[in-house]
């Protein structure tokens, strides 16, 4: 028998499990996938946990409930890849052999990375909402809080879902205009980008959103510390700014068991042919969603797009046919502005997000980069598509996994 | 949009970063760095030659990753580039300045 591991079983790891096993062969290959949870998250959901739009039980399920039958869920934690011989080895000691390696180890935070954010203020003034419990933690603080300074901060990129932190800010203007208490609050938003909107299209289809929610913009600031006895961030430029409520996008990393391995760059991501998605060091090793160093976004959607060419690059490695380099980068994601309304943006490696319809061109029901109900209703749909559909493998209806150009407003 | 520097027409966009990196050379570099009221030294240019590969090789950039590079320490990168150093040495190495997907 031959042997695929996939490491990881989150939004990736556990697609490609769905869409190998129903392609490779069941009396040639053995399909292992390795994950040290029992939980799998909704990732999405975590933006909406700390405002009480959603419940815990809302966004999590047993990852076993997903892993199809046909492949091996092995629970427990890897220590490390030897990629020069072909196998894994666990922290128990068990070691596993394979012909063919997915890395799906996803992206973490790592406050550790910046002096002072995880100290005395964390989860106290100082939180993340990237992780369940950290996003639980800050429902908690959000429910009684009273106001004050509201300081949501990238520490610098990439990060997993780049939008999520803008979301935050337009989301608790809504949560705090709700109940009564927005004048209470300044919200101001931070980044180590030059600004809320990098891309001139977004930029000037968005911007107002800004200051129609009184949104504050420090842009250029790169953190170098969190002083928590004052309750301020510092940046290498020693510029300050002060907060009562600090919700951060902490440094984001790949797994250790890359670092460990030897595997990755100096942020723990694993370099990979950004077009057929194998490894750029290890003919049989493939990477795909977070922990890769594709240029594109990490987002579960890119993990969709990626899944389905990475299983036809398997089934020609298999067979020794030369890879097709078609991915192009494809993102699709909804963007929560509040009150009821989010925007879609569709973009790949090489097309900015700009305005038009979707899926079907011409017709939508979804627009691009424009606010609706439509868009925030196609972003609560998602979850029922996601833990149904996209985790099995099902194709989802006229979205291709290439970007379309059609229906899309460019000059 | 097209601009002159150092005599020729070149390609940049609407913040005045070159769209197209292969119009690049050290005397493009000089005017847009006079622009920004910075005399370019060789200690300039070895950080823009970094700069210019993490481009190359589609490496996001950011402050701590440069003072981590080996090339400049992050005191150094804000003395050589001060308000907003990403910002600037992009523009003077005529690569896009660090974005997001919007």
């Amino acid at each position: 028998m031959k042997r695929l591991i996939i490491l990881g079983a989150g939004t990736a790891g556990t697609m490609m499990a769905n869409h190998l096993r129903k392609e490779m062969d069941k009396n040639v290959w053995e399909i292992k996938i390795i994950d040290e949870r029992e939980e799998h998250y909704y990732q999405p959901g975590f933006l909406f946990l700390p405002f009480d739009i959603y419940k815990p039980e809302d966004i999590v399920k047993p990852i076993h409930d997903f892993i199809p039958k046909g492949v091996q869920l092995i629970k427990g934690k890897i220590d490390k890849i030897n990629a020069e011989e072909n196998f894994v080895k666990m922290e128990n000691s068990n070691i596993y052999h394979y012909d063919i390696l997915i890395i799906a180890t996803g992206t973490e935070i790592a406050p550790e990375e910046t002096k002072g954010m995880n100290g005395d203020e964390w989860q106290k003034n100082v939180f993340d909402f990237y992780t369940f419990n950290g996003a639980l933690a800050l429902r908690n603080k959000l429910r009684d809080w009273k106001g004050g300074k509201l300081v949501v901060h990238i520490t610098e990129m990439p990060i997993k879902c780049p939008v999520a932190p803008l979301e935050f800010a337009f989301l608790a203007d809504s949560f705090f205009k709700l109940k009564n208490m927005r004048e209470k609050v300044e919200i101001t938003y931070v980044t180590p980008l030059s600004g809320a909107f990098t891309k001139p299209k977004a930029t000037a289809a968005l911007e107002h959103l800004l200051s129609e929610k009184n949104i504050k913009i420090e842009s250029d600031f790169a953190i170098e510390s969190v002083d928590n006895t004052n309750k301020k961030i510092i940046d290498y430029g020693g510029r300050e700014i002060s907060f009562d409520l600090l919700v951060t996008v902490p440094t984001n990393k790949g797994s250790e068991v890359i670092e460990k391995s030897g595997l990755g760059d100096e942020l723990n991501y694993v370099p990979t042919n950004k077009a057929t998605l194998q490894s750029k060091e290890h003919q049989n090793i493939f990477v795909i969603g977070d922990a890769s160093n594709v240029p594109a976004s990490k987002a579960g959607s890119v993990a969709h797009f990626e899944a389905e060419i990475l299983t036809e690059n398997i089934l020609r490695f298999i067979e020794n046919k030369p890879l097709k380099e078609e991915f192009d980068g494809h993102a699709n994601c909804f963007i929560e502005t509040g009150n009821g309304k989010a925007l879609l943006i569709d973009f790949n490696y090489t097309h900015e997000p700009v305005e038009g319809t979707f899926p079907i061109p011409g017709i939508g029901p979804l627009s691009l980069l424009k606010e609706s109900r439509m868009n925030h209703m196609g972003k609560l749909a998602f979850r029922w598509i996601y833990w149904n559909m996209l985790l099995k493998g099902t194709p989802i209806p006229m979205v291709s996994n290439n970007m379309q150009e059609a229906g899309k407003h460019f000059n | 949009m097209e601009k002159i520097i150092a005599g020729r027409a070149i390609e940049v966009n609407e913040e005045g970063y070159l769209k197209d990196f292969k119009q690049w050379s050290p005397e493009v570099a000089k005017e847009i760095a006079k622009e920004a009221n910075l005399d370019l030294t060789p200690r300039h240019m070895q950080v823009i030659q970094y700069l210019q590969e993490q481009h190359k090789s589609e490496s996001p950039l950011s402050i701590r990753k440069v003072g981590k590079s080996g090339v400049v320490d992050i005191k150094e990168f804000y003395e050589l580039f001060p308000n907003g150093p990403l910002k600037t040495s992009t523009k003077v190495a005529g690569i896009p300045k660090p974005a997001s997907c919007i």
